[in-house]
């Protein structure tokens, strides 16, 4: 503890040292609380992987998928037999087809964001400002 | 054939009807589609029969489902997606008492006919069509142009997110009905073994508690994924109707 009389240099390492001593107790006590939080999460992926919730989520993926390469093949096959391009509408959609697909069952594990949903960053915010189309906050 | 586990999904005509060469006969598949709104509004118009402020068992059960469905329609649409309340609502006890209905045996499962949950998810991506140029014009195509893409890159980019809005009827109504389909199939499968092997002698009506058991748990897990697709199909909906209402975050 700090004295009166002892002078003011002192008296501020004194809190330094206690300051950091507090980050370290908590970075320590942030680590222990991850690995707690990630042995819980693994428990949990064990027991819902037991219970058919894996199955689900293949049923999900595999859907989305083949609905986006299915629409792509369907699009260019139409294409070629309205407009007569045979083969070349159908390999070029069958492509962005398959880029769909990618891209619907990278949307349906969360790891890209859904359609409609701004980026990040301040050059974003200026292209949807420039480009006229008003920026809703409302959350999905 | 009774071990055949295509056999429950015949359809069946029962009266058959034909206007102008198209055939509307009336199936088996289409009685448990009159069945399954009979029976979903039966249960919503006796259980609001008697409305009192301290609900019965059944009010309180009306109220639930509607507390849900509303609860999930204004998380993702916000409030101004209530006003698709009676699709989604109307969508949700549809799916619902088809899939319970086809729990029980001898019940036709509506929904493992990909014809049937495609209509559903036609009737979906259409509102939200019709609805964003109505009310956005052509704004609603903003859609389309993912915020933060170069000039250059839309070319590219826009087709595949145009397909990526195409496939999601098809994506919809095929896990409903890949969900419901095989799940009624390995049910099936299942409770063929008992009978196969309990007539196989005494070793064979001892190895069948297997089987048994197995079948026995896939009914519960049926009826999990009967309330599951049900919840996955409404909340896909309103995920949709939210890019209706508001093409542009």
């Amino acid at each position: 503890m700090n004295q009166s009389s002892q002078p003011g240099g002192d008296n501020g390492a004194g809190r330094d040292l206690s300051e950091a001593e507090l980050s370290a107790r908590r970075e320590k006590l942030t680590r222990k609380l991850d690995e707690h939080r990630l042995s819980e999460q693994r428990a949990e992926a064990r027991q819902t992987s037991s219970t058919g919730a894996g199955m689900a989520q293949a049923m999900k993926l595999s859907s989305e998928f083949i609905a986006g390469i299915a629409v792509g093949a369907m699009m260019g096959w139409l294409l070629d037999h309205w407009v007569g391009t045979s083969p070349f509408g159908l390999i070029v959609f069958l492509l962005l087809g398959f880029a769909a697909g990618v891209l619907n069952v990278m949307r349906s594990a969360g790891i890209v964001a859904e359609l409609g949903r701004p980026g990040s960053g301040p050059e974003v915010q200026k292209k949807v400002e420039s480009r006229g189309s008003e920026q809703d906050s409302g959350d999905k | 054939m009774a071990n055949d586990p295509i056999h429950q999904f015949h359809i069946k005509t029962l009266v058959p009807l034909e206007v102008g060469g198209i055939d509307l006969s009336f199936t088996n598949a289409s009685l448990f589609m009159v069945l399954t709104v009979v029976a979903a509004s039966a249960f919503l118009i006796f259980s609001s029969s008697s409305r009192g402020l301290v609900p019965t068992r059944w009010q309180s059960l009306a109220e639930l489902s509607y507390e849900f469905v509303a609860g999930l329609l204004r998380s993702s649409a916000g409030t101004e997606g209530m006003r698709f309340f009676p699709l989604v609502f109307s969508l949700f006890m549809f799916v619902l008492v088809a899939n319970l209905f086809g729990m029980f045996p001898y019940f036709y499962t509506v929904t493992s006919q990909i014809i049937v949950t495609f209509a559903l998810a036609m009737l979906v991506i259409l509102t939200v069509t019709i609805y964003g140029f109505a009310k956005h014009g052509l704004h609603f195509l903003h859609l389309f142009v993912p915020a933060g893409v170069p000039g250059a890159l839309i070319p590219i980019v826009a087709p595949i997110e145009v397909i990526s809005f195409l496939s999601r009827p098809i994506s919809l109504s095929v896990r409903l009905f890949a969900n419901m389909l095989a799940g009624h199939i390995t049910l099936k499968v299942f409770a063929g073994f008992v009978v196969t092997l309990s007539a196989a002698g005494t070793a064979g009506i001892f190895g069948a508690v297997l089987p048994l058991g197995m079948t026995v748990a896939l009914t519960a897990l049926e009826f999990l994924v009967a309330f599951l697709q049900a919840y996955v199909f409404t909340v896909l909906t309103c995920m949709y109707l939210n890019d209706a209402l508001h093409p542009s975050h």
